[in-house]
């Protein structure tokens, strides 16, 4: 009797349970859809999102922190000493800019959008943007080139910061050579007294 | 119709092959509906839009569909039996077209008036079952194997409820002539057979509930039988891949498709002509001429391929054993009580 009743108790539920269900389909087959036409319909962002990498080139002084942060090494800078003459400009926070930046090259193919040069940056000029539609079929073109010095400036830049560095080394080899002039010795404590 | 079209061509064949050729004009515009309506409502019960881009929303992407895959390289694979290879996909359409030639799609329009209809239909549509079988051979590999044993099983078995359901209405009318049957049921709404038939009022109390677990029990039986997902298992892409058509690509493939669809139709079709009246309107005289009747017929099709679609995006796939148990233990002894309540009604009134 008990399995009869199992038997007709199985066939009642298997046919309520198909109703629920298909009434749940059919009230999803007039629900508006939850995706967006891709390419032309964008999603909005989190406001914190993190994508590509931007560097303002204009504000950077070359100190290197966002490459030393950097996990992956995708940051590649190299700097060239100003000379004193050399006016450089001053970035937007007011600073003076004192180190030309010839190379400043990210790999953005291996960035993992950590996110961490952007902190130390003292002036800001590294940071993320919205930006994620940036794929390539060369994994050369994905190497971002930020630095806007041309190879002539380079070169004088260059021998220039060589002529500084070797006038700098001729007279610290002149004041070398020079007679010290007399040190003058910090008076000794006095001796230790009894107390 | 088909006296109509012979006599424009006395004594040549070409009348016969304009005949056997009338159902495609049906099943190509079909079929590309078909494609449509399944990948629109798959995709919006799952909260997704679907095709958007072809045409407006997608409409021409059917048509991108079939470019495609007549583009594609015709792949036979090298340890395949080539002749059963590329015969198989041919006879499963055969199987299922053969059947076109009963279906009244209008009391004017039918293929053949064969006064043994649904016998013929259940007969001739098992002829798939051998198609199948023979890709699964042919193609030489375990997996489409799988699907074809499977299918096979699947489809004798549930050949058993359809069958005795069916039975069951053909002790009430008396006939087994689709065209018949429609006839009959074309005085309203009320004289279709799921409410009991153009009979009088006790005999048609006693009939309703009984012709409605009829219906239940074809509505289940015949999605088993066009293999579509509750009942899938010969497909089933998780664990055979594609089953008996893994191995077929381009064409071959999508005259699979082409039957599948087709036999969709067919048994959606089935379904309408016995419970639900056929070509005939829902209100009885009105809207009941010529090409309504076409339109009535096509419009309960396409709702009952709709509902097939409908339960194939609902419910999961079920294991082998439970398959059977549906068959054997559920649909077929209901079935046969139904008939024997049938036998008696019919007797006693």
């Amino acid at each position: 009797m008990n399995q009869v009743a199992e038997y007709f108790g199985n066939i009642t539920q298997s046919l309520k349970t198909i109703a629920i269900g298909m009434g749940v389909t059919f009230r999803h087959l007039f629900t508006p859809a939850v995706t967006v036409q891709y390419p032309t319909v964008k999603m909005k962002l989190p406001e914190r999102a993190r994508n590509r990498l931007y560097v303002n080139i204009d504000d950077c002084i070359g100190c290197d922190q966002c490459s030393k942060a950097c996990p992956v090494d995708c940051i590649e800078i190299e700097i060239i000493k100003s000379t004193p003459e050399d006016d450089l400009g001053i970035t937007s926070s007011g600073s003076k800019k004192k180190l030309h930046v010839p190379v400043f090259n990210i790999d953005i193919a291996k960035c993992c959008y950590c996110g961490l040069c952007v902190y130390p940056c003292p002036t800001e000029c590294i940071y993320m943007t919205p930006v994620y539609e940036f794929s390539e079929f060369d994994r050369q073109n994905l190497i971002y080139n930020y630095a806007r010095m041309s190879p002539s400036e380079i070169e004088t830049a260059q021998l220039k910061a060589k002529k500084m560095d070797e006038e700098l080394a001729a007279k610290k080899a002149a004041a070398a050579l020079a007679p010290k002039p007399p040190v003058t010795q910090p008076i000794p404590p006095p001796a230790n007294t009894a107390i | 119709m088909a006296e109509w079209i012979l006599s424009q061509f006395p004594d040549s064949i070409l009348g016969y092959v304009i005949i056997g050729a009338l159902p495609l004009l049906f099943i190509l515009p079909y079929a590309l509906v078909t494609i449509y309506l399944e990948m629109k409502m798959a995709a919006h019960m799952q909260d997704r839009v679907a095709y958007m881009r072809t045409g407006w929303h997608g409409t021409l992407q059917p048509f991108a569909d079939i470019l495609k895959l007549l583009q594609k390289e015709d792949i036979i694979p090298t340890a395949a039996d080539k002749f059963l290879f590329i015969l198989a996909p041919y006879l499963v359409f055969i199987g299922t077209y053969a059947t076109f030639a009963v279906l009244p799609f209008s009391s004017q329009y039918a293929g053949s008036e064969l006064y043994l209809g649904i016998y013929y239909v259940i007969a001739v549509s098992s002829i798939t079952v051998v198609g199948i079988l023979m890709s699964g051979w042919a193609s030489n590999n375990k997996w489409s194997l799988f699907g074809a044993l499977r299918a096979a099983a699947q489809i004798v078995s549930y050949e058993i409820p359809t069958a005795l359901a069916l039975i069951s209405v053909v002790m009430v009318a008396g006939t087994m002539n689709l065209q018949v049957l429609s006839q009959q049921q074309s005085g309203g709404i009320f004289d279709w057979y799921i409410f009991g038939g153009p009979f009088p009022i006790v005999k048609k109390l006693l009939l309703i509930p009984i012709m409605f677990v009829l219906f239940l029990i074809q509505l289940t039986a015949s999605m088993a039988e066009v293999n579509r997902t509750p009942f899938d298992i010969p497909e089933a892409e998780s664990e055979l891949v594609q089953g008996y058509n893994t191995e077929y690509s381009g064409m071959k493939f999508a005259i699979f498709y082409l039957a599948e669809y087709a036999n969709l139709f067919v048994v959606s079709a089935i379904t309408v002509v016995v419970f639900f009246g056929g070509w005939a309107s829902p209100f009885g005289n009105y809207l009941n001429s010529g090409g309504w009747e076409l339109f009535w017929f096509v419009l309960k099709g396409m709702f009952f391929v709709s509902i097939n679609i409908w339960l194939r995006w609902t419910l999961p796939r079920l294991r082998v054993d439970q398959l059977m148990y549906v068959s054997w233990k559920v649909l077929t002894p209901f079935a046969l009580v139904c008939m024997i309540l049938v036998g008696l009604i019919v007797v006693s009134f």
